[in-house]
């Protein structure tokens, strides 16, 4: 077996009041392209944080490409390429000067090729010697990127790259973080976009209330766990036990959720039986939202440390 | 593993052309960055961070000069102006090197780029070394920048310069590390300044930069022997006059051992990632 890109090991970060991560395990390949979703205040960039080495945790062990990050952090961190999710910047310098400096930080000199690579593919070259003061949100967004990459990491770790960002530069984003993922290089993505983590990752961790809920291949997860939506048109009112199982409702139309496929038979019963006509149907699978919906609303709640 | 998976973790190791954890202990590469970027933040801004300082300098000088040259003789045969330029000097290096490393550290923290150099394979060596060196610099630079302006108005003697240099390095060195203290435990802006105008200032102030201790009464004078800022003046201004109110081997024994437990107290706080790693 291959040294994981991330092993982690019932890792447990208590605050004073909080229990922000509650003995959470997880091994990431290299070469995945690994999710890490989960409601605000899960835990996500606690996770993320402690893997980086921003964070110590209170128990428990992070390994990245077999170095921990405590005891051998020169190593752990040299694999790593993280962009935070606050949108942060250094006024006093320039992008080039940005990318420079913290090229030099990983031990690099003479790594301008690289830098402008990273540059034209986050179409960052036009501002290369504009002040990070002057940058629009989403350019100083590319820098954060451009900056994680600048040591050419195996493991890359995006911690919600797209908030806030539109749509050009999140699909050229997207573009070139696959194209890392192509070359090798092993991603780790939390987000709150839910069909992002669902077209990028193949496998996908859960996490609330500082647990791991769910963990999975991505298609696993949406065929285990989320059944099958009928999206129906109706001739008069719908039946009033149905309701439970109604995930949208327009003029015209409603869509119920069924969890298994052999539960339709018992659906179209009750239209039948309640004598109200069905003009149109269409079936469907549900998305990584419900999955995600049925997943967080299944666990008990946060416990207080 | 597949053959693709095989090929494509390959190309990755080709990629990853980063140096060794030898190479990045032996390079320092990453000790010279971040004392260039330290260096060249305040650089960038050298008309707040070097030409004010070097005027206050000077205004202090014209100032007190012109009310007491005639009046004040603090050594026998010395012009008051003359007297006061080695404290000025010393005290616009002490101020100095304190804020540069106190407050990089405060607007990264609060500005949040922290991350950029608590992410990289820094040690917090390195790290320490970085922030103390880079405010010894601009101590220097701002030191020679006041001298070389008040020596125009009063210029005094220099008897034994090694003195000057050992007493301006190792008080620069000290407040460079006093001021990554503060800079690690302050969470804002205002509680830097705490420690600027309550401990620095008066500590500056009242070290003997404008006299001499002699003339205080014996309370003043017991007083003032328990404040390390002392004798870093007293030590400095020795190498111009040779002249001094305690004996400068004592004033070096003095500093030296502030500076050592300023920087135990400042490595361990780095090592511990206290108030900076979570």
């Amino acid at each position: 077996m291959s040294i994981p890109a991330i092993e982690v090991r019932n890792l447990v970060k208590r605050y004073a009041r909080v229990t922000a991560l509650d003995g959470v395990s997880l091994r990431i390949e290299p070469g995945e392209f690994f999710g890490l979703l989960g409601p605000n205040g899960a835990g996500k960039t606690t996770l993320i944080s402690i893997v980086a080495g921003l964070t110590r945790a209170t128990s428990g062990q992070v390994v990245v490409n077999g170095h921990d990050v405590q005891s051998d952090y020169r190593m752990a961190r040299r694999c790593l390429g993280v962009v935070p999710q606050e949108l942060v910047f250094d006024p006093f310098f320039s992008v080039r000067e940005t990318l420079r400096i913290q090229s030099g930080y990983f031990g690099l000199r003479q790594n301008d090729d690289w830098i402008d690579e990273v540059m034209a593919n986050l179409d960052l070259t036009a501002k290369a010697d504009a002040n990070m003061r002057s940058l629009s949100g989403g350019m100083k967004r590319r820098v954060l990127v451009a900056q994680a990459l600048v040591h050419r990491p195996p493991v890359i770790v995006l911690d919600e790259p797209t908030a806030g960002v539109d749509v050009e530069l999140r699909q050229g984003l997207w573009q070139f973080v696959r194209r890392l993922n192509r070359d090798g290089h092993t991603i780790v993505l939390t987000t709150h976009y839910l069909e992002e983590a669902q077209q990028m990752c193949s496998r996908i961790a859960m996490l609330k209330a500082g647990r791991i809920v769910a963990m999975a291949p991505t298609r696993e997860l949406l065929a285990r766990l989320a059944g099958v939506q009928l999206s129906l048109k109706l001739g008069g009112p719908m039946p009033p036990q149905l309701a439970p199982r109604l995930v949208e409702q327009s003029d015209d139309r409603v869509v119920l959720k069924v969890a298994h496929p052999a539960d339709v038979e018992s659906v179209l019963a009750a239209f039948r039986e309640a004598g109200c006509p069905i003009e149109d149907i269409e079936v469907g699978h549900a998305d990584l939202e419900d999955v995600f919906l049925q997943v967080m609303s299944d666990e008990p709640p946060r416990r207080a440390a | 593993m597949s053959r693709v998976e095989h090929d494509a973790l390959a190309h990755a190791a080709q990629l990853t052309a980063l140096p060794t954890r030898a190479e990045l202990a032996a390079s320092w590469v990453g000790f010279r960055t971040l004392l260039y970027k330290e260096v060249l933040r305040f650089w960038k801004v050298a008309f707040q961070t070097i030409a004010a300082p070097v005027l206050t300098g000077v205004l202090y000088l014209l100032v007190f000069g012109h009310v007491l040259d005639q009046r004040v003789e603090v050594f026998a045969g010395v012009r008051y102006s003359a007297f006061l330029v080695p404290g000025l000097v010393m005290m616009s290096l002490l101020q100095n090197a304190f804020a540069n490393s106190s407050s990089s550290l405060i607007q990264s923290k609060i500005m949040g780029n922290l991350v950029f150099v608590l992410l990289p394979p820094l040690s917090h060596l390195e790290f320490f070394a970085a922030y103390m060196l880079s405010s010894v610099l601009r101590a220097i630079v701002v030191g020679l920048g006041v001298f070389a302006v008040t020596a125009w108005i009063a210029l005094p003697p220099v008897q034994a310069p090694v003195w000057i240099l050992v007493f301006g390095l190792l008080g620069a060195a000290l407040l460079g590390v006093l001021g990554i203290i503060a800079g690690i435990v302050s969470d804002k802006f205002d509680q830097l300044a705490a420690f600027q105008n309550f401990i620095i200032m008066p500590a500056t102030f009242l070290s003997g930069v404008f006299y001499s201790v002699h003339s205080l009464s014996p309370f003043w004078r017991a007083l003032s022997r328990l404040n390390p800022f002392f004798y870093m003046i007293d030590g400095f201004r020795y190498g111009f006059f040779a002249h001094a109110d305690v004996d400068p081997w004592q004033s070096l024994a003095v500093v030296a051992a502030s500076l050592l437990l300023a920087a135990v107290i400042a490595v361990r706080m780095l090592a511990r990632g206290y108030k900076l790693r979570g």
